[in-house]
């Protein structure tokens, strides 16, 4: 198959993002007519309190807009049974504060587009350039990274990265259950136990063009205490459910 | 000394049946909702009991071997409490979650009927207009 087949849908969840949302979409659409990619971007305007919203609608994309504010997790999972619904072969999350350059969209649609991989997540660390995240974080990521080895056996180095594309495989999962708050380490679990194939590719990000992040300091030690809880339940959840049922490959399933 | 325990008893009595009037209230306005009211009326009769039966706290005491009465009170009302909170987080997991199902659920038909909008224009002048915010 070419890569005009696949459809592809954009998700870029926004939450206040009206610095950057305008430029983040362009991008898209300039990446888009570049490579003649069949791709549609959708923008989740997760009731955002600034002009986001009045924003979107003047641009090039569909959108939909939530009645009531969710977080980044309930935004990408609409996304998700969007994506879902309307029959698209890949989803891929491209973040609306402009950290993820759609220059590099290529690189993580390709090996879907291939069918080497069902999730494919832009790292960071792979190659060590452009925008690395504060100490704090990094340190966290290595934690979680050890945790990924622990559960799965899978070694992500960049688990807190949102840029990632998925299959069809994929989103029929993501359609039934994705996590509610930081959802990214968290899935990594819940794509391992699927026994989907992750692949990490190098890219490189920026910092962040607008808005503000949604982990602050004081957040960092909730985060982490939050994501190790649901990666945990979420990991004996899914095992106990595969060791009743077999490993699930209907994606109908919840969970 | 044996008129105290009779004034905390009517007063315990009264208390308690205030207490359950005020529950049965709730239900019937609606603002309470049934399966909700049942530990409350289970909580309002056992008071009753124990401020009808003065010694049968002292005598559950003893059968247990704790030498302090009130503090089996206080350890079966804290346990209650316990029990009751941890259904609470139930209860509003579950409403979070369907509050999220509502929520994809509205955003995808506002998405739908902008487009029917979009692509046919207005019947009539006074034709009901669901704006979004």
């Amino acid at each position: 198959m070419n890569a005009v087949d696949f459809r592809v849908l954009a998700v870029v969840p926004c939450f206040n993002e009206q610095a950057a949302i305008a430029t983040v979409v362009d991008e898209i659409n300039r990446v888009k007519r570049r490579h003649g990619l069949n791709l549609d971007v959708l923008v989740v305007n997760d009731q955002s309190t600034d002009d986001s919203l009045a924003i979107i609608q003047t641009l090039e994309c569909l959108y939909l807009n939530l009645p009531v504010n969710l977080g980044i997790g309930g935004a990408m999972h609409a996304g998700y049974k969007y994506a879902f619904r309307q029959g698209y072969d890949i989803a891929v999350q491209i973040d609306g504060d402009g950290q993820h350059p759609a220059g590099e969209l290529l690189k993580i649609l390709e090996p879907i587009f291939a069918d080497k991989a069902d999730v494919v997540i832009g790292s960071r660390f792979l190659e060590r350039t452009g925008f690395q995240s504060t100490y704090v974080r990094r340190l966290g990521i290595r934690y979680f990274r050890w945790l990924n080895q622990l559960l799965i056996g899978t070694s992500i180095h960049d688990s807190t990265s949102g840029f990632r594309a998925f299959n069809r495989r994929t989103i029929c999962i993501t359609n039934s259950y994705y996590p509610d708050e930081y959802p990214e380490p968290e899935s990594i679990v819940q794509f391992g136990l699927h026994k989907l194939r992750i692949l990490e590719v190098p890219v490189v990000m920026r910092e962040r063009q607008g808005g503000t992040s949604s982990i602050t300091m004081v957040k960092s030690i909730y985060y982490m205490f939050k994501v190790t809880m649901a990666t945990l339940f979420v990991y004996i959840r899914l095992q106990n459910k595969q060791r009743t049922h077999g490993i699930i490959t209907d994606c109908h399933s919840d969970t | 000394m044996e008129s105290l325990p009779i004034v905390i008893q009517i007063l315990s009595l009264i208390g308690a049946l205030g207490f359950m009037y005020f529950i049965t209230r709730l239900i019937v306005m609606g603002k309470l909702r049934e399966e909700y009211s049942f530990i409350w009326i289970a909580c309002t009769i056992i008071l009753i009991v124990f401020s009808i039966w003065r010694k049968g706290l002292e005598q559950i005491s003893l059968a247990l071997g704790v030498f302090y009465p009130p503090s089996l009170i206080f350890l079966a009302a804290i346990f209650a409490i316990i029990i009751f909170l941890v259904h609470l987080s139930v209860v509003n997991s579950k409403m979070q979650q369907s509050v999220k199902e509502l929520t994809h659920e509205i955003a995808f038909l506002r998405k739908e009927l902008a487009e029917l909008r979009q692509n046919e224009p207005p019947v009539s002048v006074d034709m009901p207009l669901v704006t979004e915010p």
